[in-house]
Parts: structure tokens; sequence; C-alpha cells
């Protein structure tokens, strides 16, 4: 080696490690949220490396909508076996058995903001100070002045006027009880970065992101999945199509791209000649402008 | 985009809307073919709504619902693009001067500030203040954009003036590396596309300075510097007595078979294998996260720094930093605060502040000692055991401090070792 430095991808690697092992300094208790999707599990992958001969010390928490692809709960029970690391389900269906949350009602129902009770409700119960999620600055406007450990006050709400500076690499996680911390080690990843870096260390994420057969239906620029949850409206016509997913929400705001990218290769090519951002395709953050920094404020991912 | 072997560079671009600075990343983004349709899509219909001609590019880097309310940005936000030559992390800024932590903030990492100037306006406070912090917190390189220059008719004598008066103040302050580029951030002159309007300047465009700074020395390589994070010991039948030094490396090399002392405590021992991840390597360098393990058993925690035997850090209790105050309470004399340096922390107490800087003429003033929200003073800190320290000019990562103040849990102050 005659080169002192990194290449971007070993520095995002080398940075994202940093924090994760200072949540593992800082916290009593941390746990990764794990969506099954390609940036929890990417963060799952980095905290491997980071206590590598250990195992990861996380348990992986996974808010459970009941509305999931079937595939992501597959992967989801194989990587905690082969990890052998702890899994912790909050069920949103749970929630509202016990009358925490009602189901929203209409034609575009979704459990999305549903969640967020069952989320600060297992964090509580499992006296979590520390959430680690796979949030990027790029995904969305109110991600981008996130910081890389955020505070959540004790009735886990995000406070964007009251976040603490952070200086160089000297990460403040000190918090009274009942307070937690959300902690984001890919912050400075791109979805671009994200793909290069899964692509290079070969990481196994669900087929779901691969080209696929599959029913689905054209609603709001998207093709949606057939789903026992899902509901047709009227002229709505169900067509097999050649898709793949960007990202993985649940089953029914989920929308698919037409795609024939059935390798890591053609998804990064494919990627890099999007014209569109990830979110785009994701009813949840199209409710509104401001839809994602109104439910980051109240305790969302 | 494959750009395997490609650098990332984190720059801070600090200045008001009136300096056409949201423009000028806007211009960024658009040029280097960063923004999404939707994003185009939704800020065409914004523009359109309040009734700008076109596309404002400003509007790329709107912000939270009560900056886009007051038109102003309030906290530090990121962006990201990439070329085929480098992946680019701004940190954008607000440029007023009650916002000067978050300058610090966002000058903190960067390799790169980028400063605006309105070409009819010239050097004024603002700039000044922006230089001043770009020196204090020791950002190798400095880009000067004189932007506007389409409402100074392109004139280089406009220009050079500026360069002229920039000069002038700036030689009180310490820059290493200072570049200027005149441009229009409006109509795209010299940003990402050289400009026609301005055929007497030769050198590189904004994106192409960015694209071409030398920034591998950025990083210390001479004094190596290892503070541990913490230690792994996986007790299990293959790894039965693994003790591994897991941290990011401040500063410098580290060899297998290199003399190491662990710091506080002095005792010596030999680097017996690095990891990086699962994969063993001979050497490793700042910034990698690492884990070390050492041929001797001693007792090695977090907060211990590992150095070569023979080039050591200063070992203080007392010692002075440029504080810059973070805060909304105020400075509280003799008050207590945790102290956060590297990945140790102790208590500390400012013993005295020696003089407030005024960060606009540069003036000091040592009959002030009263420090608030954005004051940036010399103080004497005292701590409970003695810090393994660096200058902050030798070495931003063991020469910068946070103090927390015990009775709220918040980041109260940042400090550089003078």
């Amino acid at each position: 080696m005659s080169k002192y430095y990194l290449n971007y991808l070993d520095e995002l690697e080398s940075e994202a490690i940093y924090i994760l092992r200072e949540v593992w300094a800082q916290f009593e208790n941390p746990v990764i949220l794990f969506s099954g999707g390609k940036d929890s599990i990417l963060v799952t992958h980095l905290a491997k490396k980071a206590f590598y001969p250990s195992k990861i010390p996380f348990a992986l928490m996974h808010v459970d909508t009941g509305h999931n692809f079937p595939e992501t709960i597959k992967f989801r029970d194989d990587l905690v076996e082969s990890l052998g690391v702890k899994l912790i389900v909050g069920s949103v269906q749970e929630s509202i058995d016990q009358g925490r949350v009602a189901e929203e009602k209409g034609k575009n129902a979704t459990r999305n903001a549903l969640q967020i009770t069952t989320l600060l409700d297992a964090i509580e119960t499992n006296k979590v100070d520390c959430a680690i999620g796979g949030g990027r600055r790029d995904e969305e406007k109110a991600r981008a002045k996130e910081r890389f450990f955020s505070h959540r006050d004790d009735f886990g709400q995000w406070d964007p006027k009251n976040q603490r500076p952070e200086l160089w690499n000297l990460l403040n996680g000190k918090h009274f009880e009942g307070e937690h911390f959300r902690a984001f080690p890919i912050s400075n990843w791109t979805e671009m970065d994200v793909w290069n870096y899964i692509k290079r260390e070969n990481i196994s994420i669900p087929s779901l992101y691969f080209a696929h057969e599959r029913e689905v239906v054209f609603r709001s620029n998207s093709w949606i999945p057939i789903s026992e949850y899902l509901k047709l409206e009227e002229g709505e016509k169900v067509e097999k199509k050649k898709i793949r997913f960007r990202t993985l929400g649940d089953i029914t705001i989920t929308g698919g791209i037409e795609s024939d990218a059935d390798t890591l290769e053609k998804i990064v090519l494919e990627v890099s000649a999007m014209r569109k951002t990830e979110r785009g395709d994701r009813s949840d953050d199209k409710r509104s402008e401001t839809a994602m920094e109104d439910r980051k404020k109240q305790g969302y991912f | 985009m494959q750009i395997d072997n490609n650098q990332l560079l984190r720059f801070t671009t600090a200045g008001s809307v009136d300096d056409g600075k949201s423009t000028l990343i806007g211009r960024l983004l658009f040029d280097s073919k960063s923004i999404f349709e939707d994003q185009l899509e939704s800020v065409s219909n914004t523009s359109a709504k309040k009734g700008h001609d076109g596309v404002d590019l400003a509007l790329f880097t709107d912000g939270l619902k009560d900056e886009r309310e007051q038109g102003i940005t309030i906290d530090v936000a990121y962006r990201y693009f990439t070329t085929p030559k480098r992946k680019f992390i701004i940190a954008d800024t607000p440029g007023h001067i009650q916002y000067t932590r978050n300058m610090v903030t966002g000058a903190s990492t960067a390799n790169a500030a980028v400063i605006l100037i309105d070409a009819r306006h010239g050097v004024i406070e603002q700039t000044k203040r922006h230089s001043f912090i770009a020196s204090l917190l020791n950002i190798p390189h400095l880009i000067v954009c004189i932007n506007k220059m389409d409402l100074v008719e392109y004139s280089e004598e406009v220009y050079n003036n500026i360069i002229a008066q920039f000069e002038e103040f700036s030689s009180k302050l310490l820059m290493k590396d200072v570049r200027f580029i005149p441009i229009s951030a409006l109509l795209g002159d010299n940003v990402v596309n050289r400009s026609k309007n301005m055929e007497w300047y030769q050198n590189g465009t904004l994106l192409s300075t960015l694209e071409n700074l030398h920034i591998s020395s950025d990083i210390n390589k001479i004094d190596a510097r290892f503070p541990v994070q913490t230690v792994l010991r996986p007790q299990t039948e293959e790894f039965r007595d693994y003790r591994g030094y897991a941290g990011r490396i401040a500063s410098g090399i580290y060899r297998t078979g290199d003399k190491v002392a662990v710091l506080p405590s002095g005792f010596t021992s030999k680097i017996r294998s690095i990891n990086a991840g699962e994969q063993e390597v001979e050497e490793a360098y700042a910034p990698m996260s690492i884990s070390i393990t050492l041929e001797d058993d001693i007792d090695v925690s977090r907060g211990d720094m590992i150095v070569k035997k023979n080039n050591q850090p200063e070992m203080e209790q007392e010692f002075d930093v440029m504080l810059c105050w973070l805060n909304n309470d105020a400075i509280k004399p003799r008050a207590k605060y945790t102290i956060m340096h590297t990945s140790n922390e102790e208590r500390a107490i400012i013993k005295e502040v020696v003089y407030k800087m005024d960060i606009n003429t540069f003036e000091r003033d040592s009959e002030d000692s009263n420090l608030e929200m954005n004051d940036i003073a010399r103080v004497k800190i005292r701590t409970t055991r003695r810090l393994m320290l660096d200058s902050y000019r030798d070495n931003r990562n063991t020469g910068s401090i946070i103090l927390i103040d015990e009775n709220t849990n918040e980041t109260v102050a940042a400090g550089m070792v003078v």
C-alpha cells in the first residue's frame, strides 16, 4: 500500500463503524431498528464489522405493521439466526388490538403513522436508550439536518430546534432517565453509495430489490403490489409486470418500478441513471410538503 | 457512477440569502446533474407559485417549515453530490452573526470553506467573520467566490480590487491555501461551466477547483494517535484470550510490530495484529476504524490512547483553548462541566477567560469575561485528570474538546487547544 488516503466508501464505512462503537460505549441498551430494507441491512453489516470478532452486541428491533412482504420476514428471521442476535418485535396489530391506535380508513389507509406509537412503546417497554436507524440525510429535506446522535425527549419526540451541535467527531450521548437517542451511522451515505457498497461487499438483500414478475396495479404513478391488504378501486386493473422495489416499506404503500435489473451490477447501473429520488415512489411521503418532518417530530424513524 | 478510487471532500459554505449562497449550492447541484426529476418538479411548482421566472435554484436547499416560512437557514444542513472525480458533502451553514455556532459546527470537519462575496459590496463584516472562523477552525483550503459578477459587468478591475481588500485584512489570519474565483451563481458563470464572459480569468471553475484540491495531506500522518473507543472481548472458543482495542485512528500510521505506549499509564508494548473489520492488515492509517491487539497483556480501556513510543502528545491538566460558546445559557463562573476529548471524558472547570475575540475586527478584549452564545474567547481550563493533548493547529482530532453542562446534558461549548 503506497497511498495513505481512503476512498470515499472506505471513509464512509470507517465513520459508520466509529459511530456504532460510540453507541456501544455510551449507551446501556442500544438496539438496531431493523425494517428488512437495504439501509438497515447495511447498518447491521457495518455493526458486524465494527465488533468483529465479537458478536453484534445489539438486538435487532422490528416494528411489524402486519402489512409485510413475506420475503422481508423470511429474510429477517434468517439473518437473526445467522448472526445469533436477539430479535425484538413491536407489533402494530397488538397496538390496534389494545386500543392504543386506531386503523386509518379510506382508500389510501396505511399503517405507516400507526408505527410511531408501536415504536415508542417498544422502546419504552424494552428500556432502550438508543435506537440505531438507517436514516440518511439525502433521503428527504427533514432528514438533511439530522444529527448522528439525535436526542429525543421523554415523549420520544424530535425537536429540530433543540438538537445538540456536533463538532469534529465528538458525540454527546448524555441523557436523563426516560429519554432516548436515535443514532444514524449512515447519515452521510447517498442511495448510490449504499448500492455501490452493497455490491462491493456482496451483502445479501431481499429478493424484492431484484427484478421479478409480480401482480401489480398502477396507482399514484407507481406499481403497487397486489396483496390481501390492498383494496382495488373501480377501474383499477391487475397486471403482471417485471418490477423491482427501490425501497421497502409496507406492502400497501411501496411502489415498484418496471425494471430488468436482476443482479447487483445491473441495479447499480440502473440507480446511477435514475432521474427520480427513491422516496418518490413512497406514498407516505407524498401526503404533504412536510409529511416526513411532521412524522419525525412525533418520533418516527 | 463508478468512482472506486475517489476521495471524499467535505466543504462548508457560509453566507446569507443575499450573497446568493443558496443559489450557488442549487447551481452546483443542478449543473452537476445531482437534482432528480421529482425534486425539480417540486421546486418548479413552488417557483411558479411564488411568481419567479424559471426555476429558483435557491429552493433546492429549502429546509424545515420554520426556515421556509422565514426564508432563512437556521441550522446546518448537509447536501450531497458526486462527480466522476469525487464525492462531496456540503455543510450548508447560515451566515448571520447569530449563527456563529452553526458555522463553527459546519467548519469543524471541513476540508475546504467556500466564502461568498457580493461583487457589488466587496469585503464586508460578514466576509471577515467567515474568514476568521475558517482560520480559527483551521480549514485547510479557502475558496473565495466573488459572486454576482454579472451585476458589475464582469469587470476584472472590480474583481482585483476585492482580492486586494481581502488580502489586506486576511494578513492577520493564519491561512494556508486561499484561491479566488469570479462567478455568477445565478447565471452559472465559472460554477460548473467555464464563463464566456470572463476571458481574463484563467484558473479553474469552482467545481474543478473542488475536484482538484490536494486533500490527502489534510490529515496529520506524522503523529500516530489512536484513542481507544471500546475493548473487544469475544470470549468464544476460537478467540478465547482475544483482547482487541477498537477505535478510529485520529492521525498517523500504525504497523504491526510498532513499539507503542499506552497513555496515560505509559506502559509499553508492540502491536501484534491490526484488523480492519474481519480482515487482518499489516498497516493502517487515519481515518481508518480498526482494532489492535498488543503483544503484552496490559490494562487498556476506553479513553486511553495508544501512541508510538517515540512520539507522544502532551499530558496536561491545565491548558488554554480557544472556546466558542454554543448555548443559550451563558458561561457560569467556576462551574463544573464534563469535558469530552477524543474518547476520553473528565470533569473540567473554566479557570479564567483570558480574552474575548471580536470576530468582526479581530480585536481582543481582556476586560470582558462574560461568554454568551456565539462568543469566542481564549480560556484556561483545568481538568480532574491529565488529558493527552496536541495543539489544534497540529492535530484537529486530538486538539479539540467539547464542554457539556452537567445539569442539562447539553453541549455548551467547543474548544481548540492552543
